[in-house]
């Protein structure tokens, strides 16, 4: 038998708001963003490879990648921490840490910018410890990576804390039961739960850190080749109207963010077939 | 429960270890906006915010939101209505498309506007034959600020009306109701938490955007300069104080934020109990 396009239901409204999703999300996300590609299209493979492989473009790829996977690292051993303690323990004051591991979505990247750096400066608040130990903390790729961090954090959190909370007590005090002690029980049988989630949540704050810019620019330094990201090289080449070169750069960290993506949403298949809903 | 928890010692570590980390990361930089923003008194903090081109930032600000908001509200309710009580195929992919704003950082978010609309962009010649500006003008930081903010209100949406089914509207469809009035009467009043939700965080968001704003304003001084834009400016320009001044109050903006949406979240617990 021949499927149809959509299951009939008695509910009005299908075309109308089908057809305006689809209009609204053409016109200001699809049309828009094709215009990258129409662009690269018009390039030669060589000529994108030029772009791409230039010393300095590959020395901004490096930073960018490096500094976002430090602080994914980062935000998966302090994340896991802070959404184990929310979700486990009681302690004065829980509400409000648990309402201000959004902060870092809800504020302004530029204001998160210029108060880290001000910060770390080596007048800083925090940059006077890190100079007495002989560390430098803003414009340096550590900057950046403190900046990333600062970003990411909500991600690991907020995708962690709904499946610690999911986690069956039964398997918990089964193993107790069978005479597991408790650092047993939480690295044998809560960790391979919650690995997939805590996975995706690394991958969405790795996959946020790398096209990042607010937060950082003020804290890098901006440096060519040395404390430049990727983002800010596309503003370079765009102030300098070489639209083709800031194109094929984006087009480098488009590909990227749409593997991580996928990869973000395997694991989150994984997750749910972890806690046994598929 | 004694199983189900660490010894003593554990638990007092780990809730030292997350409280030290999140005061390092999140509350110090909240307070050095406000130690810097009154760092030169108070006189200085208010002359930063009525200044001539701090007050131009504001209502380019506002107006932004006011265009965005709304907009993106329409979508997100045309497209949750369309996800979530219908089958049809194709969903996961239009569902892919509508977080795709997401993973694009905010720079290339920009970019896409000057290769379509900018002076060497594909309608570049037909906009400046007609006299039209797009980038480098209002319609551009409107347009990018759309872009970044699409999915924040469908988003919350979706998984609110999935979660409702259909039963409500067969319900009224079928004891007579219109379309339309089943739509007003039945299914906006039961999202209307998760729609205030969306509104919280597309708001924030529109307000805050800085980079693809950055890519599509041209910075133009008393014209296209939006709040964080202007902090930009003045923090280059090394008037400190008056950079965190503004700043403060996309600050308080953010605390508001988070505030509303803990009240929110918690009277939508109280709905699905």
């Amino acid at each position: 038998m021949k499927q149809k396009f959509v299951k009939k239901s008695i509910l009005p409204g299908f075309s109308l708001s089908l057809g305006f999703t689809v209009f609204y999300l053409s016109l200001f996300v699809l049309i828009p963003l094709s215009m990258i590609f129409l662009r690269t299209s018009s390039l030669s493979f060589k000529e994108f490879l030029d772009v791409i492989m230039a010393e300095r473009t590959l020395a901004a790829y490096r930073l960018s990648f490096g500094t976002a996977f430090a602080s994914a690292c980062i935000n998966a051993v302090f994340g896991l921490i802070v959404a184990w303690v929310l979700v486990r323990y009681s302690f004065p004051g829980k509400r409000i840490v648990d309402a201000m591991v959004d902060f870092p979505l809800a504020l302004p990247t530029a204001v998160a910018g210029i108060a880290l750096t001000e910060l770390y400066v080596p007048n800083g608040l925090l940059g006077k410890f890190l100079q007495a130990w002989g560390i430098k903390g803003a414009f340096t790729p550590f900057g950046i990576t403190i900046a990333l961090t600062f970003i990411g954090l909500p991600f690991v959190v907020r995708t962690l804390q709904p499946v610690l909370e999911d986690v069956d007590p039964q398997i918990e005090e089964a193993a107790a039961s069978l005479g597991a002690n408790r650092w047993q029980t939480v690295t044998m049988v809560i960790f391979p739960v919650i690995i997939p989630a805590l996975l995706t949540g690394v991958t969405l704050a790795f996959a946020r850190a790398i096209g990042e810019y607010g937060s950082v620019i003020f804290i890098a330094g901006n440096m060519p080749m040395k404390t430049e990201i990727a983002p800010l090289l596309i503003m370079t080449k765009l102030e300098q109207y070489d639209y083709t070169g800031a194109t094929a750069i984006a087009v480098g960290m488009l590909l990227i963010s749409f593997i991580l993506l996928g990869a973000a949403n395997f694991f989150q298949w994984l997750t749910s077939r972890n806690l046994g809903r598929t | 429960m004694q199983v189900r928890t660490e010894p003593r010692i554990v638990r007092y570590v780990l809730i030292t270890i997350a409280l030290v980390f999140f005061g390092l990361f999140l509350v110090l930089p909240l307070v050095c906006v406000f130690q810097n923003a009154l760092s030169k008194g108070w006189v200085v903090y208010f002359d930063a915010l009525r200044h001539p081109d701090a007050l131009a930032a504001m209502k380019m600000t506002m107006i932004t939101a006011l265009i965005v908001v709304p907009c993106n509200l329409i979508f997100g309710v045309a497209a949750a209505w369309a996800v979530s009580k219908f089958d049809f195929k194709g969903k996961n992919l239009l569902l892919s498309f509508i977080d795709l704003p997401l993973s694009v950082s905010p720079v290339i978010a920009g970019l896409i506007f000057i290769l379509l609309f900018g002076a060497q962009g594909v309608l570049g010649p037909w906009l400046i034959a007609h006299n039209i500006r797009i980038v480098f003008a209002w319609p551009g930081i409107i347009l990018a600020t759309i872009f970044v903010t699409v999915p924040m209100v469908a988003r919350e949406l979706i998984p609110i009306m999935k979660s409702q089914g259909t039963e409500e509207e067969e319900a009224a469809l079928t004891l007579g109701a219109s379309g339309w009035k089943t739509f007003w009467m039945v299914s906006i009043p039961n999202i209307r938490w998760g729609i205030l939700y969306g509104v919280i965080l597309c708001n924030a968001r529109a307000m805050g955007e800085f980079g693809a704003v950055s890519v599509v304003s041209g910075h133009i001084r008393g014209l296209t300069n939006t709040m964080p834009l202007h902090v930009e400016i003045l923090y280059n320009e090394y008037q400190s104080a008056a950079a965190f001044a503004v700043a403060s109050i996309l600050a308080m903006l953010a605390i508001v934020t988070l505030i509303a949406k803990s009240i929110v979240e918690a009277n939508i617990r109280q709905g699905q109990k």
